[in-house]
């Protein structure tokens, strides 16, 4: 069986993170294929609902990232995103999801080898997990289906 | 709106993206996602030929959502918006998916998952294209005035500048006289021209000149707006002042280091650094018969990795100048790398040399040490040629020390929204693209506050920043993007968690027949979307990052 190769959504915004992801890129920094960014104007605009949606259509993890405190185009973003990551948090730990399959990162414009450091670091903890519990029930679910 | 159709240009970028990932296979796979009507590649889509060919689909298949395949938007989004609109079709109705920086720049190695993966990203974007809006921009008036902040030649420079273009310009210097850094330097490379000159030069000018306001002794305290429309508060000598600009030029310089306890610095007296060795050399003091000067002195080190650029070349002149004004004076140059770039520095170096100043290349491992007892005597320093340790005489000991970011640049940052890089220097838009400009709209930089510079490039770049700046004063009108918050108000229960939250004082609550609800400022919106993000009603919809929209990016990756 080939091996596990967890999907991973990356909430990113559109400043810091976005632009640190395409650093990584013109500075040809190599990271492993299994990440996928949704661009957001700001990480304070991430509702809790495209994280937990995520989960549910079956990514093996999320990372949620954006400004630092001090770099934010729109002043505090990342304060509003931690209000909202804390109570995401629980609400992941309640679903019976790892907590380490929720991941908060602050990565900036400048800092394109921590944006692959990021991913790479976390496709390695999400193979040592496994496939998240959702999508292996999504999967025979839809195994159902078709039976 | 009608049923989408949707046309996909994938680029080659020549072999940026085609030789990591599957292109005509990718055009295939595309051609078969829901609602794509056309699908085709380009070898560089941003090129005349590209752009005609989004202009020609549009019309050949009746297009009305358009996605590009290709670099970033970052950079390349305004250009296949432009070319949306030159066919007739709203810009808001184009999408970009990054398979380059984010896919086959970073997957070199693994062609075959590069290809995949750039198929989700695809199948990502045509799910949010299905669902995008025409969004209609609006009109902001511009206010033909400018504020430059930082009143060194450069800052002087775009102020003359935007000044004879006849704008209204309010220059703020912290310092009690304009200058800046230049203030404390005696000689000017390549030309040896007096720095004293050359700020009188510009002062006169700036004094002179009718549409320029020069602040001195005071700082910028808070701006607050939008690019056509910045409300300035200053603090000064002469009180506060409050004025309003259309655009900010930030022309603040850089400090400089001083290398206390590096080589005695502090400690012994015959320890300086070069400005300070300039200082002496303006009022003629006695420096001694023998000269070490010592490069990179806290550059370039772990703590402190840049390239401070300007110092190579200032100590070659010092080294030069001690040489001019006493030719049976010793002078050597301990360098790591001599950075004297182009024509014309390479031949003041050549110059320095055949007048008899020595150079002497150090490493970072074994740096010259000092020998003397409270007073430098000798330095030792390994010679690499001779491959072993030599002791120069030593009367005067001078450091070569980086410029560093500014001290004020945290506060300005905060305060103008714009970004710094690692090192606390101004950060630009983006390097090639958009060097002089802010990723905030109707901001620019030039100067040392982005990067240490030397006169000539500083002047050039003041230029540059100086023309940027001048477009939107000289359109008269501003068009923000329509990336912004819109109110359901059948929905809206007033509660006023949003008026709350909204970093920019951008909405309101107002009453509604026998309610309140709130209102947003479309000018004001910056398009941060945290307002609807806190909505309990779900009553704000963010244009362009609409939850349907986002919600259809993630199902169709797991689809």
């Amino acid at each position: 069986m080939a091996e596990f190769e967890p999907k991973i959504i990356v909430f990113a915004c559109n400043w810091c993170t976005y632009a640190a992801a395409d650093l990584a890129g013109t500075s040809r920094v190599q990271y492993p294929p299994n990440a996928y960014i949704v661009r957001m104007m700001c990480s304070g605009m991430i509702n809790p609902s495209y994280v937990l949606r995520a989960f549910e259509d079956g990514a093996d993890g999320v990372i949620v990232s954006g400004c630092h405190y001090t770099d934010c185009h729109y002043i505090d973003g990342p304060v509003k995103c931690d209000a909202m990551f804390a109570k995401l948090k629980r609400l992941v730990h309640i679903l019976g999801l790892e907590d380490e399959r929720l991941k908060r990162e602050m990565i900036s414009t400048s800092e394109g080898t921590v944006f692959a450091r990021v991913v790479r670091e976390f496709v390695s903890e999400l193979k040592r997990l496994g496939p998240s519990p959702f999508s292996s029930l999504r999967n025979s679910r839809k195994e159902k289906a078709v039976a | 709106m009608d049923e989408p159709r949707i046309g996909v240009f994938v680029c080659h970028c020549g072999i940026n993206i085609a030789a990591y990932v599957n292109v005509p296979e990718l055009v295939e796979y595309a051609k078969g996602l829901p609602n794509v009507v056309h699908a085709e590649r380009n070898l560089f889509t941003c090129s005349e030929e590209g752009i005609s060919a989004i202009k020609r689909g549009i019309k050949e298949y009746n297009l009305n959502r358009v996605l590009v395949a290709s670099c970033t938007p970052r950079t390349h989004e305004p250009l296949f918006r432009a070319a949306c609109e030159d066919a007739g079709l709203n810009k808001y109705l184009f999408e970009f998916v990054n398979i380059r920086d984010q896919c086959s720049w970073v997957h070199m190695r693994e062609p075959e998952r590069a290809t995949e993966k750039a198929k989700d990203l695809v199948r990502m974007g045509v799910a949010k294209a299905r669902l995008l809006e025409p969004l209609e921009e609006i009109e902001v008036k511009v206010a033909p005035s400018a504020l430059v902040i930082g009143g060194g030649v450069v800052g002087m420079e775009a102020a003359l500048n935007l000044a004879r273009q006849g704008f209204d310009i309010h220059l703020v210097e912290k310092e009690p006289e304009l200058g800046g850094t230049l203030r404390s330097v005696y000689k000017l490379f390549p030309t040896n021209q007096e720095a004293t000159k050359l700020i009188k030069l510009f002062v006169e000018q700036i004094e002179k000149h009718p549409k320029i306001k020069t602040y001195l002794s005071s700082k910028v305290k808070e701006v607050t707006g939008f690019i056509g429309n910045f409300d300035v508060n200053l603090d000064g000598k002469g009180g506060a002042s409050k004025f309003n600009v259309g655009t900010i030029v930030v022309a603040t310089g850089a400090d400089k280091l001083k290398p206390v306890g590096q080589y005695g610095y502090g400690k012994m007296s015959n320890v300086i650094t070069q400005l300070e060795l300039e200082e002496r050399m303006k009022k003629g003091e006695p420096l001694g018969q023998n000269v070490v000067m010592v490069n990179c002195v806290g550059a370039r080190i772990p703590e402190r990795t840049y390239c401070s650029r300007i110092c190579c070349m200032t100590a070659i002149k010092n080294a030069s100048l001690i040489k001019e004004s006493n030719p049976e004076a010793r002078v050597w140059i301990l360098h790591r790398d001599l950075m004297t770039y182009g024509v014309d520095f390479e031949k003041y170096q050549r110059r320095a040399m055949e007048m008899g100043v020595r150079f002497i290349r150090y490493s970072l491992e074994s740096p010259p040490e000092v020998v003397g007892d409270g007073k430098v005597e000798r330095i030792k320093v390994y010679h690499e040629l001779w491959g072993k340790d030599i002791e120069l005489p030593c009367d005067m000991l001078v450091l070569t020390t980086p410029l560093i970011a500014g001290e004020d640049n945290q506060d300005i940052s905060k305060m103008l929204k714009v970004s710094l890089d690692e090192f606390g220097f101004f950060l630009e838009a983006h390097l090639k693209l958009r060097p002089v400009e802010f990723a905030m709209d109707g901001i620019y930089i030039c100067g040392s506050a982005r990067w240490p510079t030397d006169v000539a490039e500083g002047i050039s770049q003041a230029f540059a920043a100086a023309s940027k700046a001048a477009g939107p004063l000289r359109l008269g009108y501003v068009k923000p993007e329509a990336i912004n918050a819109w109110i359901d108000e059948d929905k809206c229960s007033g509660c006023g968690i949003c008026e709350l939250l909204c970093p920019f004082q951008a909405i309101e609550l107002q009453p509604r027949d026998d309610r309140r609800v709130s209102h947003v400022s479309e000018v004001v919106c910056k398009g941060c979307g945290t307002c609807s993000a806190a909505c309990p009603s779900g009553a704000i919809i963010m244009h362009h990052f609409t939850n349907e929209q986002i919600l259809a990016q993630i199902e169709a990756l797991f689809s």
